[in-house]
């Protein structure tokens, strides 16, 4: 297993661990004991930090993995994205359950969470957030049902499960479509407070397209990291071909953008040395930098590479939706917003439970492929292949 | 019918009694130094704004079509047909949507309590149910802010206009802006000092989010059609194949 190997790393990630789970427990009884404002800089002008605009925001798009992949699978068939499903629907499932955990230090009254199931209002974006939520939560629970089932041996379970697979992916590829683009629709409301880098009438299908980029993205970054700490091989022809539609999603995605701008005469903008632009600037960057390498044959080919260019997408991508829930709106709202430590605590927190029961789940769960010849291009390490 | 108020700036002698009838009536403690603070917050829910040698009122506009009122998923906040924009707590989650909606910044939060709630004027509803005017309307001993049905007012600030043009910047605002608000204001000066954001647009705000969600019926149709049309043709390509090496075998 490596064991030696893996040892001296993992106690200094045991350690910060341990030191943020510490700051995340304290920041909790701060934030419970004392009220929103004890624990936050949020204020009246500045409802909204980075409890929504990473936790919510980020979450549910890092998600976006799970209804991508899954549709690929068992939509249109392509087969050889078998191996990594399971991780994603597993990183899905997890970022969807602490997206409702986030909520409920950001909600005002968490325990009302369930009013949206019983007091409807269908004009607002957000009864439909909290429907997709729900809904989406329990169709990845169903994905992800069977890797436990096999675990515990439950035949008769699992056939069922089986049975009704496809229109449970159906239903989770539409609330999926809805989340990722309602988050967008969020913003539409204030056209005069949200900078013209990001309003657009547009946002909701921006925020649709990054969503599946970043869905892409996030699988290659963790069948590398799975591959680190489990010593599974990488699926390495697979991500290559991963690595490709991603270029070609991004190629779309910023056209797309600077189309937009154009067509809303927001380009002139770009010249203003305000804060801003030089956000715009990062987040376009971080996109763009990885879709001209991923053009390249070379950078598809060495896993490193790769990984970089999953790294940076994911970086542009959260940088995205900082900017739109934060930066952008900071101007209109006329305050400047830098979060409390706490705040940052508890979504690192957040963050650092994530990776830990998905490391503790892989390691239960038949979560990965077992090395048997049944993967595809068997006897040729895919590694090696790809290495050259 | 609806009710509405209307706010005179020429009129207006920065007494502030009205702020201290409002704490008065939401059981808010009011002091000197809570009087100094030209905000709102949880503390005073309206706010009398020295602008230059005038004062201005802020407190919630009533939009006819208020944004606040659209986002708010549970519907605690609610245009009543009356006119008043009200807000039951007891339905309120706390996910503060509507605090970022309001293009007027109007709704606050208690900030330092552990199970806060969402603050703003809702007109006195329960004198406005009665046809009386609301604490600060009654108080006011400048006449500034009255209250009384919308065309009424309307017709009433026309009236002042005309009268004494030199006085008022000739516009009211509230009887376009975001498709109109329930409280009006005319003052010597243009009103930009709403602590909301220039550049409103005149159509209301929901709008721009209905037209998406209005979509949502569509959006499920195309994509459990081609989802599933996707998967048949892919199956069915799978299915073809099985034949074929079937027959295949078979010979
Ligand atoms: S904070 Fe309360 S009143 Fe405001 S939108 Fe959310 S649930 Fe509605």
């Amino acid at each position: 297993m490596g064991g030696a190997l893996r040892w001296p790393r993992v106690t200094v990630w045991r350690v910060v661990f341990a030191a943020l789970m510490g700051a995340t427990l304290y920041a909790t009884i701060v934030r419970f004991g004392g009220g929103l404002g004890k624990a936050t800089n949020l204020s009246d002008r500045f409802p909204w930090g980075i409890w929504v605009g990473f936790d919510v925001m980020c979450g549910v798009g890092l998600a976006a993995g799970g209804f991508t992949i899954a549709a690929m699978v068992h939509i249109f068939n392509v087969e050889k994205y078998k191996p990594i499903l399971r991780p994603t629907i597993l990183t899905a499932f997890l970022g969807y359950l602490l997206v409702i955990f986030g909520l409920m230090f950001d909600l005002g009254r968490p325990y009302r969470i369930w009013h949206p199931l019983v007091m409807w209002n269908p004009h607002s974006v957000m009864f439909e957030v909290a429907w997709c939520v729900m809904l989406y939560t329990s169709v990845l629970a169903m994905e992800f049902a069977p890797t436990v089932f096999e675990k515990l041996g439950w035949q008769g379970a699992l056939r069922w499960t089986r049975a009704i697979s496809v229109p449970v992916v159906i239903a989770g590829v539409i609330l999926s479509t809805l989340h990722q683009s309602s988050l967008g629709s969020l913003y539409l409301i204030f056209p005069y407070k949200l900078y013209p880098l990001w309003y657009t009438p547009l946002l909701p299908f921006f925020f649709y397209v990054s969503a599946i980029c970043v869905g892409f993205a996030m699988t290659i970054f963790e069948s590398w990291h799975s591959s680190r700490a489990f010593g599974r091989r990488l699926e390495a022809p697979l991500l290559m071909s991963v690595g490709r539609v991603l270029a070609v999603l991004l190629l779309v995605y910023l056209t797309m953008r600077f189309l937009d701008l154009n067509y809303r005469g927001a380009l002139p903008l770009l010249a203003l040395p305000r804060t801003e632009t030089y956000l715009f600037a990062l987040e376009i960057g971080l996109m763009a930098v990885p879709m001209v390498m991923l053009f390249r044959k070379r950078v598809r080919q060495s896993t490193g590479a790769l990984y970089a260019c999953a790294v940076m997408v994911i970086f542009g991508f959260v940088a995205n939706r900082l900017n739109v829930s934060v930066t952008g709106m900071e101007a209109g709202s006329g305050v400047h917003y830098v979060p409390k430590w706490m705040e940052v605590a508890v979504t690192l927190g957040l963050i650092a439970v994530g990776f830990a029961l998905f490391r503790v789940a892989a390691q239960f769960l038949p979560v990965f492929p077992e090395e048997k010849p049944a993967a595809p291009g068997a006897g040729g390490d895919p590694l090696a292949a790809a290495g050259r | 019918m609806s009710r509405a108020m209307l706010f005179d700036g020429s009129l207006c002698v920065g007494c502030r009694q009205c702020e201290a009838a409002c704490s008065e009536r939401w059981g808010l403690k009011y002091d000197e130094a809570i009087a100094a603070e030209e905000k709102l917050s949880e503390r005073k829910l309206t706010a009398v704004v020295t602008a230059g040698e005038s004062y201005l009122r802020r407190l919630c506009m009533h939009c006819s079509y208020p944004g606040c009122a659209s986002v708010c998923p549970v519907k605690a906040l609610e245009k009543t047909p009356l006119g008043p924009v009200t807000y039951d707590e007891s339905r309120c989650i706390g996910c503060r949507y509507c605090m970022v909606a309001c293009p007027y910044q109007v709704p606050v939060y208690e900030w330092s309590r552990r199970l806060p709630r969402v603050r703003k004027c809702d007109m006195c509803y329960e004198r406005q149910k009665e046809g009386r005017p609301s604490a600060c309307a009654e108080i006011c001993p400048a006449g500034a802010t009255i209250c009384g049905e919308r065309d009424e007012l309307i017709a009433e600030a026309r009236r002042r206009l005309a009268e004494s043009p030199e006085q008022y910047h000739a516009h009211i605002y509230g009887v376009e802006e975001l498709g109109g608000t329930s409280v009006l204001f005319i003052a010597p000066r243009p009103i930009e000092y709403l602590g909301g954001n220039p550049g409103l647009p005149e159509e209301p705000l929901p709008e721009l989010t209905w037209r998406v969600l209005s979509l949502i019926p569509n959006i499920v149709t195309v994509v459990a059609v081609s989802m599933g049309g996707v998967w048949w043709i892919t199956h069915r390509r799978e299915e073809v194949a099985e034949a074929e090496r079937r027959e295949r075998e078979g010979k």
